[in-house]
This record gives structure tokens, sequence and C-alpha cells, in this order.
């Protein structure tokens, strides 16, 4: 079942986004967002609080139905065509809620099972994914007895143990040390040339850390999507801090 | 139908992994036993039969059941998990019909655990084993109906207990829709409705099947029944999951 789906590596965008928009009643949260990522690419979606990072990544899993606009995995249509979209997506919710009373492995081994893997291929993909995130010493723990960081890592591996061709991250890093940070910093620049990965964040370094492409979004508008290295020369100072804070703020004012 | 069964497999474990199975269970077959043998006057009423037992089932489970389903999407959507569920590659549709199996099936546990009263009606009697047998099977459908009513109930709301008092409401309502204090009162002001009342009556139904009868008509009832509560789940977790 790890099928991905009609190969389109050479140049075409594994994630397409058209005019993405989420209203809650009068408010908007996310209007109008186009954007495309394509293989080898990793892009830090940057954004205050409550700007819609959240909601634009949760759309693009199928998880939240758009007011308007598409959103497409590999040519799927998350809307129309959701499994097979979500089959080829590797996601991490925010917060990565996972089930407590589950072990680490067996918490791994279901969704490992609902991608479809058995019997030896299942036992490989667990470990695989145990593997990856560092989790050989909880293996055996129910996930609610873990440490934020740990229960993050679990949400990490269950995004990774298929391997997909496109990933989605909400705050990876969110609750790590700073050993952990630099690992799975270290993790998606690994695998960064066979990927599409989003990942969004509140840190700005580990956009020039680990990012090709930063989008910045603030009330729901995209206002930049370029180079880490373009976003810095938006400033006198050069300090992304500054160009985010320029950029936001602006926004809101 | 494979990812059904996982999902339903995950779900069932879940329940042996807190308490909860123990407590509902022994809840379960300890009132259901007080009530057979006190009220239900068991062994003075000198019959090899199970109309103590089965008579007061439905009300049992009018208030345990909507204790299990309570939690069903509730509680997945208080700690987020519902995304995580959701976004793996399976449909609503799997994720209703697996969590409703396994709440079924729990059911059906509990259930099965009750073999000691059959046992004794047993060696007291000689009762007939085939009226007992359809029973059971109509003490199953009333789960499942129930267990349909308070998954839809469950995914209203991320309140277990607005849950789990609209499900007992809602399954009241269905239960004592045939009982002549509801039917009289009915039949004086809106007739219609009595006629409505009664064909949605389940406790009438299931009546049936604890005097050995298992006809179509109440099969199809069921079967109806629970696929129209399911697809309300479906329809309400799909507009209320992102809430």
């Amino acid at each position: 079942m790890s099928d991905p789906g009609p190969t389109n590596n050479n140049g075409a965008p594994l994630i397409e986004i058209e005019g993405l928009t989420k209203r809650f009643g009068a408010f908007t949260a996310v209007d109008n967002v186009s954007f495309t990522v394509s293989r080898g690419e990793v892009v830090g979606f940057l954004g205050p609080n409550g700007a819609g990072k959240s909601t634009t990544m949760r759309m693009l899993a199928g998880f939240m139905i758009p007011t308007a606009g598409v959103a497409r995995i590999l040519g799927h249509d998350v809307q129309t065509d959701g499994v097979a979209a979500r089959r080829v997506l590797g996601f991490l919710p925010e917060g990565a809620p996972t089930y407590g009373e589950m072990s680490v492995t067996g918490f791994l081994r279901f969704c490992a099972r609902i991608r479809g893997y058995r019997g030896q291929e299942l036992h490989e993909r667990v470990s695989h994914g145990i593997g990856l995130t560092r989790l050989e010493s909880v293996r055996l723990q129910p996930v609610e007895t873990l440490s934020k960081g740990f229960k993050r890592r679990v949400g990490l591996a269950q995004a990774l143990l298929h391997d997909p061709p496109v990933l989605v991250l909400d705050e990876p890093t969110d609750g790590l040390d700073p050993n952990q940070k630099h690992e799975v910093r270290e993790l998606i620049k690994q695998m960064r040339p066979e990927k599409a990965i989003i990942i969004s964040t509140h840190i700005l370094e580990e956009v020039d850390a680990v990012c090709t492409r930063a989008i910045v979004i603030a009330s729901g508008r995209v206002v930049v999507d370029a180079t880490p290295a373009a976003l810095c020369e938006m400033h006198p100072s050069g300090k992304l801090d500054d160009v985010f804070r320029q950029l936001t703020l602006e926004e809101a004012a | 139908m494979r990812h059904i069964l996982i999902i339903a497999g995950r779900e069932l474990s879940a329940y042996f992994a807190t308490p909860v199975a123990t407590v509902f269970i022994v809840i379960f077959l300890v009132l259901q036993g007080t009530l057979t043998f006190n009220l239900g006057n068991f062994f003075s009423r000198g019959q090899a039969d199970l109309n103590p037992f089965f008579s007061f089932l439905p009300w049992v489970f009018l208030l345990l059941v909507p204790a299990i389903t309570m939690r069903l999407w509730a509680e997945e959507r208080r700690l987020g998990t519902i995304e995580l569920l959701l976004t793996l590659p399976i449909t609503q549709t799997q994720a209703v019909i697996g969590k409703f199996i396994a709440a079924w099936a729990f059911c059906a546990i509990a259930l099965a655990l009750t073999f000691p009263i059959v046992l004794t009606v047993r060696y007291l009697g000689d009762p007939d084993m085939g009226v007992i047998g359809s029973g059971y099977i109509g003490a199953l459908l009333i789960a499942g109906a129930f267990l349909s009513v308070g998954s839809a109930m469950s995914a209203l709301t991320r309140n277990q207990v607005i849950a789990f008092v609209l499900g007992v409401t809602v399954c009241f309502v269905f239960a004592a829709a045939s009982y002549p204090l509801v039917n009289d009162f009915l039949n004086r002001n809106t007739p219609v409705m009595a006629e409505v009342a009664r064909r949605f009556a389940v406790v009438d139904r299931y009546q049936d099947f604890t005097r050995g009868i298992i006809s179509l008509r109440d099969l199809v009832f069921f079967t109806t029944f629970i696929g129209f509560w399911l697809f309300l789940t479906t329809v309400l977790v799909d507009q209320r999951k992102a809430d």
C-alpha cells in the first residue's frame, strides 16, 4: 500500500494549494492562500499565533473542509480523493496527539497496520519509525507516561514510518530540548532530497537551519514567499527576528 | 473491511487498558443479577425461563450503554486524537463503523458473562433454550440500537457528560415509546404521534425476541435503526470534527 500514486518527480509540485480560504462565521482564518511545494523543498511556515498556519495545514491534510479553494497532494484532491492523498502524506497534527493508553510500539503498529503493512514489513516499518526518532528506550511504555519531548517524537514517528513523499509537520520541534531539536533538524535535512516538506514553527533560527523557502503568513494571508536569505535582506539589520516583526506587525496594524 | 477491524481492535483494547471495562462489566452484572433475583422473583416464580432477566435488561442498557458510547467521539475531539485518526488513510465511515463495532463487541462480552444465569435455570429446570437464544439475540440488537444513538450523541459534543445525558434521554424516548403512559398521552393529544411512536418502539420489538419470535420485520427494523444513527454519526463527525 506504499504505492506513491502517479509519480510526477519531473519537476511537478507534490503539494499544490490554490486559493485556499477558511472562514469561521465572519472571521476569515485563512484568506486565499496559494503556493506549491516541489520535491527537495522544505518550506518553513511562519507567522504569529492565530495567523492561520495550523488551519492551512489541517485543510491540506484533509481534516478541515475549506470554505473555498483546492489542496492537492501528488495530484490527489484532498477533499474528493482524500484516502489516496492521505496515503502519501505524513502528518503531524498540532500538539502531536496520540492515544495515551497505548504503548509506543502498540501505537505505531496501529498506524502501520492502518497504512496496510503486515507481517515482517509491519515490524520493519515500526522499527524504522522508532529508529528515526530514537524511541528505542521507551518503546514499551504507555505514551501518556512519557515526557513532552518523547510524545512529540512518537507523533513524528507516526508521520515518518511509511516513508511518505509528502510531510506536513505542525511545530515538530516544539517541546524538545536543544539536543533533540538539533536531531530533528538533522533528520529533516536528511530527508529533504526525496520529499516535499512543510514545517510550521515559531523558531526563526530553524528556518535558517533547515528550510529552503520561507512563507510568512499573517492574518490568514501570505505576506512573503522567499528564500531565507532573501527574507533576511528585507530588513536593514539582516536579522530574521526583525524581518518577522516588521512583516507581521505591519499586517496587523 | 480490514480498516474497520483494525480500528475496532484498537478501540476495544482501549476499553480494557483502562478500568472502564472492569467497572462497567462488574456493575452491569451486579445490577442485572440483583434485578433478576430480587425484583424479578426469579426463584419464587417457579418457572424455568429467563423472563425476569430479559425484562429488566433494556432498562439496565438504557443507563449503561450511553456510558460506553459517551467517550467514543467526545474524547477523541477533546484530546485532539480525532485529527490523527481522520488524517490516516481511512474514510470517516470506516472510523464510525469501527468504533461502533468495538462498543458492540464490548456489550457482547458483558452479555456473554451473564451465562451463570442460564446455567442456573438449566440446573433448576428444563427451559426452552431456543427462547433464551432468541432473547440474547434481541438483547444484542437493543444494545446495538442504543449504542448507535449514543455514538451520534457523542459526535455532537466534546463534553462526555453532555454526551451521556443526551444519550440516555434519546434512548429513553425510544424505549418508553411503547409504554401505556406515553402512548395514552399521545393518543389523547396527538394520535398521529402515537402511531409513529409505536413504530419506533425498540422495546416492543425486543420483547418479540424474548418470546422466541425472530421476525424479518424486527431484524429489518433494527438494521435500519442502527444504520440511520450511524449515518447520522458520520454526518456529525464530518461537520464538527474540526470545531
